[in-house]
């Protein structure tokens, strides 16, 4: 047990000694979170909006109205034809145009067909439909009010967004933010601290002191456990007081999660160190293999549902999706194990396996 | 000149010898670009409804056969409980719950106006926006479907694709997408995810190439050797920029044979800026190479920077709608314009015109960079 001791404090001694990388770990979680707690925005607002109205009369005013009355459009052109049209889009000074038809509030009257057409600038899809749907719910709910004055059928929907009413992004993104946050840092940490060891050659003694294997690598994690606790901490604290993101379930469930998820990285960065032997491999396996997948596949930004069944599949793969899923689970909805447990075992059984898997190729290295 | 070329030669030699990374560098990128392209999406379908039938009449039923016949919900499951629909809610399997009360099919004959409940779950941000979008799409056309036998004479026809009627206002939406016609998120999200792809990689490499020599201490016999600085950061950067420009190339031509991404511009316009933008990348790089003592501190400097470089670019999250102050930041960030610029040129055919703004602000910001390291890495061992 003593030796165990002795490895702890020489690894605190290397973490300690470091400062500029403590520095970094410690504070990099906290500003990355306030950095894109307001940076990261999926919905869009102020869609600059043109009006290319050839006869304006009260039906079209009124539309025009409801456009400029939503906080999503703001107009900026009302043209009298479509001509200009082309320039301002090329130019990205209107991001969408409604065209109405001549006449159009005689039309509508009289019952002849009255065309809108809506054009939406779609170089960036996810944007594009966004903007459509939003003009034609606005167009909609007009149409849903003349008729209902004329006595048409209509059935009115009533929407509640629930776990997160405001749909605020903070809300959202935080909760995913942790998540990001902490894989990086954990599997970069333990990856890069056990690759050292090897390119300096101090493994080699390591090796041959009479600490076991899974000691070994139990002392080395063991400080960038409490490092991440640390930061787990101050980013809840944070996203608290900063983004005032609800937390409607049990700090306690939170914190405890957040520990096993750190405990899962940890142990993805223990496998890939014991696959490598220079720390140049480590990092690009570490940085470059999990940095997108973790973005994309976590559901942090992109929901998973809407992707074809293979990326689903190989989404369960990602540790981060489940923590996402647990955090929004505690902070948004207030559910606590009762619901949570699947994703909670998955975690775990992802551990063990990590664990093993790299406790096993450190023993091949003896040889 | 043969200095520097002496010194890319060394790099390129331990690149190669090193099998791991040489397959890292050159497998990494391209199995990224094939399987992420397909994730970035906000396009929703099979949304899991969850339905609560009070009414159980022949217009509910109606209603629930438009919602399962539309290719935008999956029914996966109908009670008439409240509770469990909840549940589900709360376990999280189901997006949506349509809640039909009971006098669903009374009201909509007696006073053609009857109310239904949508509750979306919020927890997945933008989509909840959609799916609400999607359902209410449904309800108007069914409303418009029930017209004959239940309206009367006058009537309101709603919908997208909807017969004129005589006496009834007639809204006609058509809408046209430019420049995408077809919405296809891909084309917009390859050419995107290859530019973060290399420059990860890129920065990744030079950015731990100094800190590295530093680490082994072979930095100090380079300091003794006749090379000037600018010698010495050209050396380091040219084998990295080669490297960079194959994966540009070779993923653009993936890009293109695979997901059929556009070249609607000249891809020559497209790799003159991709050779101003790698020396911005990879300047940075060995920037950040040369303020670090180890290859820890090189990794989480970089790590750092290419969070703020991803989630600014405007390549997940729009930037107009970003914060006023979070947008002059983005400014700063050179992925962001050559993401742009990359999106002009393929889709929308821009000439170098329309992108001369983005493209100065990208070689000011590479010389720049490049002056900063020559500046910052002293021959002197600390």
């Amino acid at each position: 047990m003593s030796a165990f001791a002795g490895l702890l404090r020489k690894e605190w001694l290397h973490i300690r000694r470091d400062r500029r990388t403590l520095l970094v770990v410690i504070f990099m979680p906290i500003i990355q979170v306030i950095l894109f707690g307001y940076a990261i925005r999926t919905d869009v607002s102020g869609i600059r909006l043109a009006v290319v109205d050839p006869s304006p009369d009260a039906s079209t005013l009124e539309l025009r109205n409801r456009f400029a009355g939503t906080d999503a459009f703001r107009v900026v052109r009302v043209l009298p034809n479509a001509g200009a049209l082309d320039p301002l889009f090329a130019s990205g000074a209107i991001q969408e145009a409604i065209l109405f038809d001549g006449d159009f509030g005689n039309k509508l009257a009289r019952g002849l067909p009255a065309r809108v057409l809506v054009v939406v600038d779609a170089s960036e899809p996810n944007s594009g439909s966004a903007m459509e749907s939003y003009a034609i719910g606005v167009i909609q709910s007009y149409q849903r009010d003349i008729a209902t004055k004329g006595g048409a059928v209509t059935i009115v929907p009533e929407a509640r967004m629930r776990f997160n009413p405001t749909r605020a992004s903070s809300n959202l993104f935080v909760p995913g933010l942790i998540a990001f946050v902490l894989t990086i840092i954990s599997a970069l940490m333990t990856a890069i601290s056990l690759t050292r060891e090897k390119e300096t050659g101090t493994m080699e003694i390591l090796l041959v002191s009479p600490l076991r294997p899974l000691e070994i690598i139990v002392g080395k994690v063991l400080a960038y456990l409490v490092i991440g606790f640390v930061s787990v901490l101050l980013v809840v604290a944070e996203a608290r007081l900063v983004f005032a993101v609800p937390l409607q379930g049990s700090l306690f469930l939170l914190l405890a999660e957040g520990l096993l998820f750190i405990l899962t990285s940890l142990s993805l960065g223990i496998l890939i160190s014991s696959r490598t032997s220079s720390q140049r491999v480590a990092m690009i396996g570490a940085l470059a293999g999990t940095m997108l997948p973790t973005i994309l596949l976590s559901g942090f930004i992109f929901p998973i549902e809407s992707m074809p069944w293979p990326l689903r599949l190989i989404s369960n793969a990602v540790p981060a999706k489940w923590f996402v899923l647990i955090a929004r689970g505690i902070m948004l909805k207030g559910v606590g194990l009762e619901y949570l447990w699947p994703q909670t075992l998955i975690l775990l059984a992802m551990t063990v396996v990590l664990v093993g898997a790299a406790t096993r190729s450190f023993r091949i290295r003896l040889a | 000149m043969r200095r520097v070329l002496i010194l890319a030669w060394t790099e390129v030699l331990h690149v190669v010898r090193d099998k791991a990374t040489l397959a890292q560098v050159l497998l990494i990128p391209f199995i990224q670009l094939l399987v992420l392209s397909n994730a970035a999406t906000f396009e929703i379908r099979n949304t899991p409804l969850y339905v609560v039938d009070q009414d159980h009449t022949s217009a509910s039923r109606g209603l629930v056969t438009r919602f399962a016949a539309s290719g935008d919900f999956d029914i996966v499951g109908a009670s008439p409980s409240p509770e469990v629909a909840n549940e589900r809610l709360l376990a999280g399997d189901v997006t949506m719950v349509l809640t039909i009360p009971h006098d669903f099919e009374r009201d909509l004959v007696r006073e053609h106006a009857a109310r239904v409940q949508l509750v979306v779950n919020a927890e997945k941000g933008m989509a909840a926006g959609i799916v609400q979008f999607y359902a209410s799409r449904i309800l108007a056309r069914y409303a418009a479907e029930l017209q004959p036998s239940v309206g009367r004479g006058t009537a309101a026809s709603i919908g997208l694709e909807t017969v004129p009627r005589r006496g009834a206002p007639d809204l006609d939406i058509r809408t046209r997408a430019w420049y995408n016609p077809t919405l296809d998120y891909r084309h917009y999200m390859v050419p995107g995810i290859l530019v973060a792809l290399v420059t990860l990689i890129g920065t990744l490499l030079t950015a731990q190439n100094i800190a590295r020599e530093k680490e082994l201490g072979t930095l100090e016999q380079l300091n003794v050797t006749p090379i000037t600085r600018g010698q010495f950061i050209a050396g380091k950067l040219l084998p990295f920029w080669v490297l960079g420009m194959f994966e540009l190339g070779a993923g653009l031509v993936l890009g293109r044979l695979v997901f059929g991404v556009p070249v609607v511009g000249s891809p020559l316009l497209l790799f003159a800026v991709s050779a101003v933008y790698l020396v911005a990348a990879l300047g940075v790089g060995l920037w950040i190479s040369t303020i670090v003592e180890t290859q820890q501190q090189a990794m989480f400097v970089t790590f750092f920077i290419m969070m703020i470089y991803l989630l600014m670019s405007g390549l997940f999250t729009p930037i107009d709608s970003m914060p006023r102050w979070v947008q002059i930041v983005a400014e700063l960030n050179p992925v962001r314009h050559f993401v742009a610029i990359s999106r002009a040129v393929l889709v929308k055919g821009a000439t170098l015109r329309e992108i001369a703004q983005p493209f100065l602000v990208l070689a000011v910001f590479a010389a720049a960079v490049f002056g900063l390291a020559v500046r910052q890495y002293s021959k002197r061992a600390a």
